[in-house]
């Protein structure tokens, strides 16, 4: 409407992240199609600018074949999404309820409640990891909390188990935070009016609260889904030598491999699967500012 | 119909939030242990905190993740500030999807790719890999909370302010600097203090951008992790969680009195 | 244009030849997309005129208001003021100051640094910004509160500190962009006056925006009526009410009541109609010839209602039956049926307490008005 000239704010925000996380991504692309050197950096820089043409020339997917082939990486993506699935589930069903009582809490104590659920957030999130070590190691908290009520104790740790504990714990913030923002929105009234035309309690949250929160379910999902999709630190601290993800994948590759396309490729093939759920999250943040 | 927690609703909460903290209160607690066992209490202690102290790698690397959280949240705080009034105020202009993609991208994408992708980008510029690099790194995986923080501040200003600076006699800019910014002044804030906060927490990223010499602190903590569980380690994250409680307690406590 | 009586006051430099007007819209017009707010408006203010842009919300009178502030630009036609063209000239560059109808007052800052701002935009001294900000203060009868913060204070201060901020400056035309919406009934109308009170003091021009009627009435020495981007009618509060330039005008500034007629015949000043099978006696200068149609409009407290029928030979007498009284304590509106589904309205000023035989729902009346109580509006 009004002719405002804020759009230039842009131009700086948009060449630093063009320059930092777009271009990146580009790279990201090239070297997935590069051969392994045993260079520092390892890799055979595959772009002249004199010769283009044998610059495509000597692209190929060479290293996508590779990944293809070799099994442990079509299982690290498929149990990467199973993971990611299975843990935002647990998410939503342990989310709601709790931000759903929040929200029938009293202003104030509403405010303090939603506070306390984001608090853990500010603190390191790699200690909170840290923390469910000590707590499931075969000599920990919980094994000493079992013996001495006299129940045998249990290998939680470095099992799939103790990835889903450490994922739940550390994601659900995100996953209270946008169902409590829907919740909250929620009119008393709405409630009143669904008792007045003879709803029982039960029926007028199935019929009115659920539907109207389910925005606010999607957007946590999506909050979660996405980076546990990518997760490094927790399967790598609190799984086994058998729990495959893609994020410990790339990080191996990267790391103690020092196959820098074999993680590119790994690293664009996740970003790949990732662009649906990202395009959808998007799409609920525009909305947001829309409204 | 009432409206007010029923039992499950209390029920809920309350393990809820158990959950949550349990293990930070376990965390905080064994770091008091004099023992080196998690399992066992073996009394009252503060040696691993005076070992802590004594570790020189552990400060440095401290000091190292201070100094880069404090630069690359400013640098995202001004970029973030910019992006936001450029989303909230900037109508649609040429390039706005693609902005606005680039913006929110950052605050799902996976950490194992951001760190690779900017790996590739120092490598493919020949910047050597140290303090710089993770400060360009977290700057740009920070600033979309900022844009976040921000934008929902903006969205709910009243432009007639800016209007009414304008119309007494103030040029646009300094409209924006005499009235908006100290009135979003809040949110930016907050944004600088999530930013910092996420920079200081990031292991993937630092590990991909960082050199030789700007080790920091979550990477020390992630070497010391792999090799099991230690004291030492229950005494610095007792301490970050400290001082994260302090400033979240002092920031609660000059709002209240700004709002009183 | 009609005239009716006398020119009001002495103040009236719009019907001078001689007069500059301070503000002169030419053929000015501002679109929004499909929307054209404001279309092709002409206007001249006068300088110590009170004048006011009345019109339902969306009819452009805002838009034609920030044009003038510069916070829209114009599509086509120019606006002057002092004779200078103000087109690019930014915002903050015009000797114009706005009241904003939020108030807009800087939430950060006091009452006093509020009132500042704009002397302080101008680079005044700070001793003579101490003195202005004290004397302005002083004129809104806020002396005591220039420490408070703006969320202490309560909703008639707040306009007070936006009404002394805009004037620090001594614009040369204030803007007043519907100043008092905000206030309830009570303040509202004590504000008013004051507010008349201290455009005369000042020796300034306003310039107001707003929705109510009354408040436009009461305020402003011309009244621009608008509607759908266009300026229906301008012309002092008596002219727009007791001659209303068509129906619309006459329907929006308070209530009337319109019969569908033909002209008979005119013998100027009078003229006879007939419509709704009534005839008609009025007294109208400018009534078109016989057999034009037209609209009758009566105002309601020019009608009579009585029990008893009027005398015979009384022009215009309306027989019908009382549908429905609401009684308003000053007055009392009677709805009265004179036809199947048709009523007129009719209001009596309660001039004594009691009454000897009120008239009650179902009684037979007889409405009646004077010939020169009937305005023929052709549109």
């Amino acid at each position: 409407m009004r002719r405002d000239k804020s759009a230039i704010a842009a131009v700086l925000p948009f060449a630093w992240l063009a320059v930092l996380f777009l271009i990146p991504f580009v790279l990201v692309f090239k070297l997935s199609l590069s051969d392994v050197a045993l260079s520092i950096p390892p890799y055979e820089p595959q772009f002249k600018p004199a010769d283009l043409p044998a610059f495509f020339g000597a692209l190929d997917f060479e290293t996508y074949r590779r990944l293809t082939s070799d099994s442990i990486y079509v299982s690290a993506y498929l149990s990467s999404l199973k993971f990611a699935g299975v843990a935002t589930a647990l998410l939503a069903l342990i989310g709601y309820p709790l931000a759903y009582g929040i929200s029938r809490c009293s202003k104030n104590t509403r405010e303090m409640l939603i506070l306390a659920v984001i608090l853990p957030f500010f603190t390191s999130f790699l200690i909170r990891v840290y923390a469910w070590i000590a707590i499931l190691k075969p000599a920990g908290i919980l094994n000493a909390a079992l013996e001495a009520v006299g129940i045998p104790p249990l290998s939680i740790l470095h099992t799939d188990t103790a990835v889903y504990i450490g994922l739940v714990y550390a994601y659900l913030p995100f996953m209270v935070l946008p169902l409590y923002a829907a919740l909250e929105k929620q009119n008393a009234t709405l409630l009143e009016a669904a008792a007045d035309l003879g709803a029982t309690p039960f029926t007028a949250f199935w019929r009115v609260t659920f539907p109207m929160s389910l925005p606010g379910l999607a957007a946590g999902a999506l909050l979660c889904f996405i980076p546990i999709v990518g997760e490094f630190v927790i399967p790598d601290l609190l799984g086994g030598s058998g729990t495959l993800m893609i994020g410990k994948t790339i990080w191996t590759e990267f790391f103690s491999n020092r196959d820098w396309p074999a993680a590119s490729a790994a690293a664009t093939v996740l970003l790949f699967t990732l662009i649906v759920p990202i395009v959808l999250y998007q799409r609920q943040q525009a909305k947001v500012l829309a409204a | 119909m009432t409206r007010g927690p029923s039992a499950f609703n209390r029920i809920s909460i309350g393990l809820g939030l158990a959950f949550l903290y349990a293990p930070i209160v376990l965390l905080v607690v064994y770091s008091f242990n004099s023992s080196r066992a998690v399992n066992v209490w073996a009394g009252f202690s503060t040696r691993w905190y005076e070992t802590l102290f004594a570790n020189d790698q552990l400060m440095a690397a401290l000091w190292m993740t201070l100094r880069v959280g404090a630069l690359s949240a400013s640098i995202a705080t001004v970029l973030g500030v910019l992006a936001a009034i450029a989303l909230v105020r900037g109508g649609f202009f040429r390039g706005r999807a693609v902005f606005s993609g680039m913006v929110y991208a950052p605050l799902v994408m996976p950490e194992v790719i951001t760190g690779l992708s900017l790996l590739l980008l120092f490598v493919a510029i020949g910047l050597a890999r140290g303090f710089w690099t993770v400060v360009l790194a977290h700057a740009t995986f920070t600033l979309s909370f900022v844009t976040v923080a921000v934008r929902a501040r903006l969205m709910t200003f009243d432009r007639s302010l800016e209007e009414a600076a304008q119309d007494l006699g103030s040029p646009p800019w300094r409209a924006f600097f005499e009235v908006t910014l100290p009135n979003i002044a809040p949110a930016v804030a907050g944004g600088w203090a999530l930013a910092f906060i996420l920079s200081l927490d990031d292991l993937v990223i630092a590990s991909f951008t960082s050199g030789p010499g700007s080790t920091t602190l979550p990477m020390r903590i992630y070497s010391a992790v792999r090799l099991g569980v230690s004291p030492e380690i229950n005494a610095i994250s007792t301490l970050l969680i400290g001082s994260v409680a302090m400033a979240i307690v002092i920031y609660g406590v000059v709002r209240a009195r700004k709002t009183a | 244009m009609k005239q009716i009586g006398a020119v009001r006051s002495s103040f009236a430099p719009w019907n001078d030849p001689a007069s500059v007007p301070l503000v002169r819209f030419e053929g000015v017009t501002k679109r929004f997309g499909d929307m054209t707010a404001v279309d092709d408006v002409s206007l001249s203010i006068y300088e110590r005129e009170f004048f006011a842009l009345l019109g339902p919300s969306g009819c452009g009178k805002t838009t034609l208001m920030r044009m003038l502030a510069g916070f829209e630009t114009p599509d086509a036609g120019r606006i002057t003021l002092g004779g200078e063209d103000l087109a690019g000239i930014p915002p903050h560059k015009r000797p114009v100051n706005m009241m904003f109808q939020s108030y807009a007052i800087f939430p950060h800052l006091n009452v006093e640094k509020n009132v500042a701002f704009g002397l302080r935009m101008e680079g005044m001294e700070k001793s003579a910004v101490k003195a202005r900000v004290e004397e302005m203060l002083a004129l809104v009868k806020l002396e005591k509160l220039g420490a408070r913060m703006p969320h202490q204070l309560s909703g008639g201060q707040r306009q007070r500190v936006a009404l002394a901020r805009a004037l620090a400056k001594k614009p040369k035309l204030l803007l007043l962009d519907e100043p008092l919406a905000a206030l309830d009934k009570k303040l509202r109308e004590e504000t008013q006056f004051e507010l008349t009170d201290l455009q005369v003091e000042l020796g300034m021009t306003f310039l107001i925006v707003t929705h109510d009627q009354d408040e436009a009435m009461v305020l402003a020495d011309r009244i621009a009526v608008m509607d759908h981007g266009r300026i229906v009618q301008t012309g002092t509060p008596g002219e727009v009410y007791e001659a209303p330039a068509n129906r619309q005008v006459a329907e929006f500034l308070g209530d009337m009541n319109i019969f569908e007629a033909v002209v008979d015949s005119v013998e100027p000043p009078m003229a006879r109609l007939s419509g709704e099978g009534m005839k008609f006696f009025v007294q109208d200068d400018d009534c078109p010839a016989a057999g034009s149609k037209v609209f009758l409009s009566v105002r309601p407290e020019k009608m009579r209602i009585s029990l008893d029928p009027p005398p015979a030979k009384t022009p215009n007498v309306i027989a019908g039956e009382i549908w429905d009284i609401g009684y308003l304590g000053d007055w009392t509106t009677y709805l009265v049926e004179i036809a199947p589904d048709r009523r007129v309205r009719v209001a009596q000023a309660n001039a004594t307490r009691h009454v000897e035989r009120p008239m009650s729902w179902d009684d037979k009346v007889f409405v009646s008005f004077d010939p020169d109580a009937g305005v023929v509006l052709t549109s």
